[in-house]
């Protein structure tokens, strides 16, 4: 009775929970994106899926399914070690809920002749369960002995190993104390041998188990007599044999009965199978309703991811699903770290120290954003921050176990930061080289305007109506940031040979409005204590690098170094992230 | 000959052409490669914002090397100008070592500057030499133009990056030259084809590339050839997208010099990726007369 309400409840929790984030999945988007109605995305997300079935699509489905799903052959392409540990849970579960779990659901229809103590079953059980420990204890050393280069634990992480550690510990130690229970023997003599325990058989029944099958009774104590063991043996023979195997074949709960044989007895005396029974179910079934709410969830979402990805190649504005996919990819990742380890970007976050440089930290704080929980602005800077700081080298999305498009969720999300907040001057660094390779549907003036708004905020025109207010020296020149050479612009002698052969200032009419200051004029400010007006000029985030003005200096002059260093002097003013 | 091989961000995910092409010509001439997994970003896109972190970044590619004990063979111009650049500071400047240094120590490695970082071209030039890739060379081409984009973070600043003389570069047109096409003299080839302006300022990186291509058309080149990713993705992506926005452009194809030196050498077009390109350059194909060719004539 209180099995099946405990039962019921689970099981309706997990569902409830599940249609839930499905749900969720039509209805939100990442990073506030802009989204149609529900219905709209719910509709084509329908429309998605059926014309995926029934299609030449289904092959690869089935393909994705048996590689990815059931073998997961994207996680062996990343490391032996984490595809034994992922393989050795994910088996082993699988194995224990269908031929322990919902015994009579399956197992039982396909071998009537099944029964829980009967080998191999009685074996398999302890088997599948060592199998999982195996895993979860792989898990443990990876994620806090190993420790591979930038992975990050989170509390999800720690809490679903430890889910499954005590629903398998639980199940061992219920074995091994209905072992060591009299009750239990007592109870299996009558039920199933059809002897009364009082009888003098069971006496030596009893016997023949507490010397072979961990039993501890209070009544036969070592040492034991020969014939009795003999007569034991027999009637074990005859009466037990059939559905009982050895319990040493149950090695796992063999070894907790011998374990806890010392107190036995008194845990017999206050019922402790029941206990243990009930903390076992009770770890099942928190465990499933946990499902939807945990980092469980992967179970659902990331075969679902898998087989999308497998056969969605398209990925650009012209998916109607897209919004949805990113949800549910948010839900796939199982915050293994595998793009940490290989983000191009990875020493970035080495020496900036700002998480959100890292894909699964990007991850985790956007399904924190999708949930109700509002980005702090510090956190919003730094997601910023990570966003950018990103060479579109896609090697995340290439390694990532669960299959995730990364690539696409970044450039989403990426532009739709840039829209919102157009004015942030990472759009003035190289890193948007991908952006203006690959503007995809960006309308003109929605992809121009965060460009304008950006050199606005750098840039700032020196009234030439007033006279300049020159430093002292002294403390203008507090400029040696990094590295050295960079002071060397008082060695200029103002020939313009930097202004004359670049090639930008080329590109203009009248360059000196259009660019504030020329590379020569920059160079003149600088050695004046200017540093403020030289950071200020539209040429610093116009110069291509190309390096003809530090080529062709005659004094040696490290023009195209020195602009380098302003840039580097003006994000470290906006964007200090504390 | 052994090298370790950088392909940096651009090349896997976006010109992986050059990569195949480049991997299938120095197969044929019996160059070791060595793949490093944990390779990353060459630092070029970060010293924008912050020059130390460029360096780290920039520093740990090379440490790995040391520790596999492996020089460099990068493809990419602009991770070779990075690692170059970096390489000459961090040899310069003690303190800012130290500072990287501790950074590296994390993941056990450390930079010291032992490993020699060669650009494609270079290792064809220096270390295979012209006389042997000669030999290699099983058609030529000919009546063939060929504009050859130096590049210019490979170019400059000459006295860190050592790759060829600045203000008369050479080593790229005697490469061009070996395959029997003509690698035509025109003023803007050690200019900067306008990469690192893409996406900062189109109308300028355009207004450059746009410039460049129209002095190579005017030269008489019939294909512009580059070795490096940003300025490929520039003169195939971009100027794909230029011309279908203007029906009057003249298109100038652009092939990746691995590609060209492929062909040259008989490797399968298929094999260089030359489909790949986003530009049609099935027509240079036309112009390779083998000698059997002529002699059956």
């Amino acid at each position: 009775m209180i099995f099946d309400i405990l039962f019921y409840a689970s099981v309706s929790i997990c569902i409830v929970g599940t249609c839930y984030k499905v749900i969720d999945w039509t209805k939100k988007s990442v990073a506030n994106q802009p989204s149609p109605s529900f219905f709209h995305r719910f509709s084509s997300l329908i429309k998605g899926v059926a014309a995926t079935v029934f299609s030449h699509n289904i092959i690869g489905l089935f393909q994705s399914f048996f590689i990815d799903v059931l073998f997961q052959g994207r996680i062996l392409k990343t490391s032996l070690l984490r595809w034994a540990m992922h393989f050795l849970i994910f088996s082993g579960f699988m194995a224990l809920l269908f031929m322990h779990a919902l015994d009579k659901v399956f197992i039982e229809q396909i071998f009537p002749w099944y029964y829980p103590t009967v080998n191999p079953f009685f074996f398999l059980r302890n088997l599948f369960g060592f199998m999982v420990l195996a895993g979860v204890g792989i898990a443990v050393y990876r994620r806090y002995i190993q420790i591979p280069a930038r992975l990050k634990n989170a509390r999800a992480d720690f809490i679903a190993i430890l889910l499954i550690f005590f629903i398998i510990l639980s199940g061992i130690i219920l074995e091994g104390v209905k072992m060591t229970s009299v009750s239990e023997f007592s109870t299996m003599v009558e039920d199933y041998a059809g002897l009364e325990y009082e009888d003098e058989d069971t006496l030596a029944l009893e016997t023949y188990w507490v010397k072979d099958f961990a039993l501890v009774s209070a009544r036969v104590k070592p040492p034991f007599e020969q014939d009795v063991l003999d007569q034991g043996f027999q009637l074990h023979e005859t009466s037990c044999v059939d559905c009982h195997s050895p319990n040493t074949s149950a090695f796992m709960g063999y070894a907790v009965a011998k374990i806890i044989s010392p107190f036995a007895l008194f845990l017999d005396k206050f019922n402790a199978v029941t206990f243990f029974y009930y903390v076992h179910i009770l770890a099942c079934f928190t465990g499933l309703a946990l499902v939807p709410f945990s980092k469980m969830f992967h179970m659902i979402a990331t075969p679902v991811s898998l087989m999308t990805n497998a056969v969605e190649k398209k990925h650009g504005p012209k998916d109607r699903n897209l919004l949805t996919k990113q949800l549910m990819e948010l839900d796939a990742c199982t915050h293994c770290s595998t793009c940490n380890l290989n983000c191009s970007a990875g020493m970035m976050y080495e020496s900036i120290k700002n998480d959100y440089i890292l894909p699964s930290e990007k991850m985790q704080v956007l399904k924190k954003a999708v949930g109700k929980k509002q980005l702090t602005a510090k956190e919003l800077k730094a997601l910023y921050q990570g966003l950018y700081i990103c060479t579109n080298c896609d090697r995340c999305t290439v390694v990532c176990p669960s299959g995730i498009n990364l690539k696409s969720l970044w450039r989403n999300v990426r532009e739709n930061f840039i829209q919102q907040s157009p004015d942030v001057p990472f759009i003035l660094s190289t890193f948007s080289f991908v952006r203006g390779l690959n503007p995809g549907n960006i309308e003109k003036e929605v992809y121009a305007e965060p460009l304008a708004a950006a050199f606005k905020k750098t840039i700032s025109i020196p009234e030439k109506t007033k006279p300049l207010k020159i430093n002292a020296r002294a403390d203008g020149v507090n400029f040696t940031i990094d590295l050295p050479l960079v002071d060397t612009f008082s060695h200029c002698f103002g020939c313009q040979n930097c202004s004359t052969i670049c090639p930008v200032v080329a590109c203009f009419k009248t360059p000196e409005e259009e660019l504030t200051l020329l590379p020569h004029q920059i160079m003149y400010s600088l050695g004046l204590g200017l540093v403020d007006m030289a950071q200020g000029s539209a040429m610093l985030w116009n110069c291509l690098s190309c390096y003809q003005c530090q080529e062709n200096c005659p004094q040696n002059v490290t023009v195209c170094d020195i602009l380098f260093q302003l840039k580097n002097k003006t994000f470290k003013n906006l964007q200090d992230i504390d | 000959m052994n090298y370790a091989l950088f392909l940096g961000c651009n090349i896997p995910a976006r010109v992986p052409q050059y990569e195949a092409a480049a991997k299938a010509v120095l197969k044929k001439l019996d160059v070791g490669l060595f793949g490093i997994d944990e390779f990353m970003c060459c630092g070029y896109p970060m010293r924008n914002i912050d020059e130390f972190v460029f360096l780290v970044s920039a520093a740990r590619n090379m440490a790995l090397c040391e520790q596999a004990k492996k020089d460099l063979l990068v493809l990419c111009k602009c991770c070779y100008g990075s690692l170059k650049m970096a390489e000459f500071h961090l040899k310069q400047n003690q303190d800012i070592l130290e500072n990287v240094n501790a950074v590296l120590a994390k993941e056990d490695l450390v930079f010291r500057g032992t490993i020699v970082i060669k650009h494609f071209l270079s290792v064809l030039h220096e270390d295979i030499g012209l006389s042997t890739l000669k030999t290699h060379v099983k058609v030529k081409f000919k009546k063939l133009k060929i504009a050859a984009s130096v590049g210019c973070h490979a170019l400059r600043p000459a006295g860190v990056t050592k790759f060829d003389i600045p203000a008369a570069p050479t080593l790229f047109d005697d490469l061009v030259n070996l395959t029997g096409a003509k690698s035509i003299d025109w003023s803007k080839k050690s200019e900067c084809c306008g990469a690192p302006l893409l996406g900062i300022n189109d109308a300028v990186s355009q207004s450059i590339m746009e410039k460049k291509l129209s002095n190579a058309k005017q030269a008489g080149a019939h294909f512009i050839t580059v070795a490096c990713p940003y300025s490929f993705l520039q003169f195939d992506t971009v100027q794909s997208r230029l011309a279908a926005e203007d029906t009057n452009w003249k298109t100038l194809g652009p092939v990746l010099y691995p590609q060209l030196l492929g062909l040259a050498m008989g490797i399968d077009s298929t094999i260089l990726g030359i489909e790949i390109n986003q530009i049609n350059i099935a027509s240079l194909e036309s112009y390779l007369s083998s000698e059997d060719d002529t002699k059956e004539k």
